[in-house]
C-alpha cells in the first residue's frame, strides 16, 4: 500500500474525457514523476488530489484515508502540499510573511482568532521561518515583496513554503518551467536535498526529461487520460510503447 | 509602549495629541473673525463628528484595506447602532454607555448575518450583495417598521426615531421639569462644555467630544494590534491571494467573516456614539449614499493604511463643513474687488461649487486625488515627507562641497 492510492478515478469536462480509469499508487517517501504529452491529463489528475476537482469515478486515498469531498484547506491539513505550475505566493507580502503563514497554519489550524498580540512576539514561529529562509537561501531577501522576486527565486520561495509545513507529500506541477538552464539545475539539487534529507514522499509533473530522469525513482506515463505504463525509470527509459506515445516524439 | 513597535507608538501619541488638543488645533482664528466663521471647526458637533466618522472609517479599512473586500452597505451598521441606542435612552435611561454596548451587540449581530450571506460571493458581487441588505436596510426603516400607527413601529419612518416625554426610562426620569433629560456619562452630560477664553480667541471644551475621542483612540489603538497580529496577516494574504491560502490549509471564510463583524461592530459603535451626542436616529443614515461616502472617506485617506482613515474623515467633514458654509453673500464679499459684471460672472459660477453644491467640489477634490494620489492623503504626506528630506540633502550637500 502506498501513502497515495489513487484507484480509477475518471473526469469529464463537457464531451472530452480527460481522466479515465486511472490508477495510481506513490510508495511513502519515494519521487514518483507523471509525465505524459500536453493534455494528457497531468494537472487535472493533480487537481483531483487536492480538491481542486472532484473526480466523475474511483477514489483517492491517502494514509487510509479519502481526500474526495474535502475542501483544499482540510487536504492540506491532512499533510499534502502543492506546489503550482506558475507560483502561487503572497505577492503582496514580504518574503518573511510569506514563510510566516504556512507555519502559523500548521500549528493553529484553519482559522485562528489570533488578533491581539504581534506576528513578532512569536518567537518560535518566527525562528522556524528565519531557518527555512536560510535553507532557501533567501534571507538577504526577507524584506522584499514577494512580487519582486525572480522566477526561480518565486519557486524557490513557494517550495520553502510547502517545506516549512512538514508535508508528508508534496506536490510539484511542472517546478522547472519556463526556467533557465541554471535554475533549473539548482532545483534539481533543491529537490533532491529534499527527499534525501527528508521523511517525505514527492509527486512530480514535469516535461523535462532531464528533471525526471535525475530525480524520480518511480514513473508513471500518462496518455490521454489514462496510465500507458507505471515502472522504474530505467524501464520506462527503453519501453517501446513509451517511446512511440512521448519520448519519441520530443526527442 | 502599550505592545507597539516604537513607530507605531509614535503614530498613536501623535494621534492622540490631535484629539486631545483638537479645540486649539481647530479653533485657529480669533473668535468673530470673518476668518474664523469660515474656518474654525472648534466646534463641539463638528469635532463629535470628526472623530466619530474616525470610527466608522477605522473599522471600514480593517475589512476593506486588510482584504480587499469592498462593503458597499456599511452605513446600515451606522443605523442600526443609531436605532439601538435611541431604544435604550427610550427604554432605560439616558446613560450613554448602555446604549453604546448595545449598538455595538446589534451592528455585530447583523453584520453576522448579512456577512454569512454576502462572503458568499467575492468581487463586485460581494458589494452588490452588502448594497441590497443596506438598501432592504433602509426601506425597512424608512417605511415598513417605520409605520406609526402600527405596533412595530421600531424607527418612526421618516421622522426619525426620538425620545418622548412619556418614555419609560426605567432606570432614569421620564421627564425633567417638563422636558427631555440629556444623555450622560454617569451624570456628565454629553452636551456641558467648558469654554476658554484667551485674549480674543475662544476654545470650547465638550464632554461629548472628549468621550468620543477616548473611544476612537481606543478604537484606533486596537486597529493597531489587529493590523500587527497574526490575524491581521492572514487577512492581508487573503487580498493578496486566497488560492495559496486555501492550498496552505487556511480557511479563508471565517477569517472574513470575523473581519466583516469586527467592521460591522466599529460601525454600530459609531451610529452609537451619534446617538449618544444627539438622540435622533433617521433611516437616512442607512442610504447608499452614506455607505457611499464611507467608502469615499477610506479612499482619500489611504486605504490600507494606520492613520488614512482619521485622515479622510478629517478632510470630508471639514470640507463638507466649510463648502457648505458658503453662500453668495460670501462669495461677493471674496470677489468684491473686481468689476461688477466680472463679479457676478464668477459668483454665478461658483455658484455651483458650495453651499448646497458642496457635493460638486468634493467629487472634484475626490477625484484629483484618486487620480494623482491613488495612495490617498497618507500618499501625498508620504511624498512630501520624501521631497523635504531630499531637499535637506541637497542643502547639506551643498554646504559642504565648499570645505573641500
Ligand atoms: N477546467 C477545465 N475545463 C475544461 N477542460 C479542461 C479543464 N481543465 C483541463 N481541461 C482539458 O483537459 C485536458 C487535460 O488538461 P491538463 O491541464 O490536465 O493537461 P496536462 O497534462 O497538465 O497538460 P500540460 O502538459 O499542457 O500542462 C486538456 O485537453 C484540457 O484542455
Ligand atoms: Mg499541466
Amino acid at each position: 500500500m502506498g501513502i497515495l492510492e489513487v484507484k480509477n478515478v475518471g473526469k469529464r469536462f463537457g464531451g472530452l474525457q480527460a481522466l479515465s480509469d486511472v490508477n495510481l499508487s506513490v510508495k511513502e517517501n519515494s519521487v514518483h514523476a507523471i509525465i505524459g504529452p500536453n493534455g494528457a491529463g497531468k494537472s487535472t489528475l493533480l487537481n483531483c488530489l487536492v480538491g481542486k476537482l472532484i473526480p466523475d469515478t474511483g477514489s483517492v486515498m491517502f494514509d487510509g484515508q479519502s481526500v474526495l469531498g474535502r475542501a483544499p484547506y482540510e487536504i492540506n491539513q491532512m499533510g499534502i502540499s502543492r506546489v503550482f505550475q506558475t507560483p502561487e505566493i503572497f505577492g503582496d507580502l514580504t518574503v518573511m510573511e510569506n514563510m510566516l503563514i504556512p507555519i502559523f497554519a500548521k500549528r493553529d489550524g484553519a482559522f485562528r482568532m489570533h488578533a491581539i498580540e504581534a506576528v513578532s512576539s512569536e518567537t518560535g514561529i518566527n525562528e522556524q521561518a528565519e531557518k527555512m529562509l536560510e535553507e532557501m537561501n533567501m534571507v538577504d531577501k526577507r524584506h522584499m515583496n514577494a512580487a519582486a522576486l525572480s522566477r526561480g527565486d518565486k519557486r524557490r520561495l513557494e517550495i520553502g513554503m510547502c517545506l516549512s509545513q512538514e508535508p508528508r507529500l508534496l506536490l510539484l506541477d511542472e517546478p522547472t518551467a519556463g526556467m533557465a538552464r541554471a535554475d533549473t539545475n539548482n532545483t534539481i539539487d533543491l529537490l533532491k536535498q529534499i527527499s534525501d534529507e527528508r521523511d517525505i514522499t514527492i509527486a512530480i509533473i514535469e516535461h523535462d526529461m532531464h528533471v525526471v530522469f535525475s530525480l524520480a525513482n518511480r514513473i508513471t506515463v500518462l496518455a490521454q487520460g489514462t496510465p500507458l505504463v507505471e515502472d522504474d525509470p530505467e524501464n520506462i527509459r527503453g519501453n517501446p510503447k513509451v517511446r512511440e506515445a512521448y519520448l519519441g516524439e520530443s526527442a | 509602549m502599550l505592545g507597539l513597535n516604537k513607530k507605531d507608538t509614535t503614530l498613536l501619541l501623535v494621534v492622540m495629541a490631535l484629539a486631545l488638543f483638537a479645540p486649539f488645533i481647530l479653533n485657529p482664528f480669533p473668535e468673530g473673525s470673518s476668518l474664523a466663521q469660515m474656518f474654525n471647526a472648534g466646534y463641539p458637533d463638528l469635532m463629535q463628528r470628526f472623530v466619530i466618522y474616525g470610527i466608522l472609517v477605522i473599522g471600514f479599512n480593517i475589512l476593506f484595506g486588510l482584504t480587499g473586500y469592498l462593503s458597499f452597505g456599511h452605513a446600515a451598521f451606522l443605523g442600526i447602532g443609531s436605532y439601538s441606542a435611541v431604544w435604550v435612552f427610550k427604554l432605560i435611561g439616558m446613560n450613554v454607555i448602555p446604549a453604546i454596548l448595545l449598538s455595538m451587540v446589534m451592528a455585530g449581530i447583523f453584520a453576522l448575518l448579512i456577512g454569512y450571506i454576502s462572503l458568499r460571493r467575492s468581487g463586485i458581487y460581494f458589494s452588490i450583495l452588502t448594497l441590497a441588505f443596506a438598501q432592504m436596510s433602509y426601506n425597512l426603516a424608512y417605511s415598513v417598521l417605520g409605520n406609526p400607527a402600527s405596533n412595530y413601529n421600531l424607527t418612526n419612518g421618516e421622522t426619525g426615531l426620538q425620545l418622548l416625554l412619556d418614555d419609560p426610562r426605567i432606570l432614569g426620569v421620564s421627564s425633567v421639569d417638563g422636558s427631555l433629560p440629556v444623555t450622560s456619562f454617569f451624570g456628565l452630560a454629553m452636551r456641558d462644555s467648558y469654554q476658554l477664553e484667551i485674549g480674543s480667541w475662544l476654545f470650547t471644551f465638550n464632554v461629548g467630544y472628549y468621550l468620543c475621542a477616548i473611544i476612537m483612540l481606543i478604537s484606533f489603538y486596537i486597529s493597531i494590534r489587529i493590523f500587527r497580529s497574526p490575524f491581521g496577516m492572514m487577512l492581508r494574504a487573503v487580498k493578496s491571494n486566497q488560492q495559496r491560502m486555501n492550498y496552505t490549509g487556511l480557511n479563508t471564510k471565517p477569517y472574513l467573516l470575523a473581519a466583516f463583524v469586527i467592521s460591522g461592530i466599529y460601525a454600530g459603535l459609531a451610529g452609537g456614539l451619534l446617538s449618544s451626542m444627539d438622540p435622533l436616529a433617521g433611516a437616512e443614515r442607512m442610504h447608499w449614499t452614506a455607505s457611499g461616502e464611507i467608502v469615499i472617506m477610506a479612499i482619500l485617506g489611504g486605504v490600507g493604511t494606520l492613520i488614512g482613515p482619521i485622515l479622510g474623515a478629517g478632510f470630508n467633514e471639514y470640507f463638507k463643513n466649510i463648502l457648505s458654509k458658503i453662500n453668495d453673500d460670501v462669495l461677493h464679499a471674496w470677489l468684491a474687488f473686481l468689476p461688477d459684471g466680472l463679479e457676478n460672472f464668477f459668483v454665478g459660477i461658483m455658484h455651483y461649487f458650495v453651499g448646497k453644491g458642496w457635493h460638486l467640489t468634493l467629487g472634484l477634490l475626490f477625484m484629483l486625488v484618486i487620480i494623482f494620489l491613488p495612495g490617498g492623503l497618507v500618499e501625498g504626506g508620504q511624498r512630501l515627507m520624501k521631497w523635504f528630506s531630499r531637499k535637506d540633502k541637497n542643502a547639506t550637500e551643498t554646504k559642504t562641497t565648499p570645505a573641500e
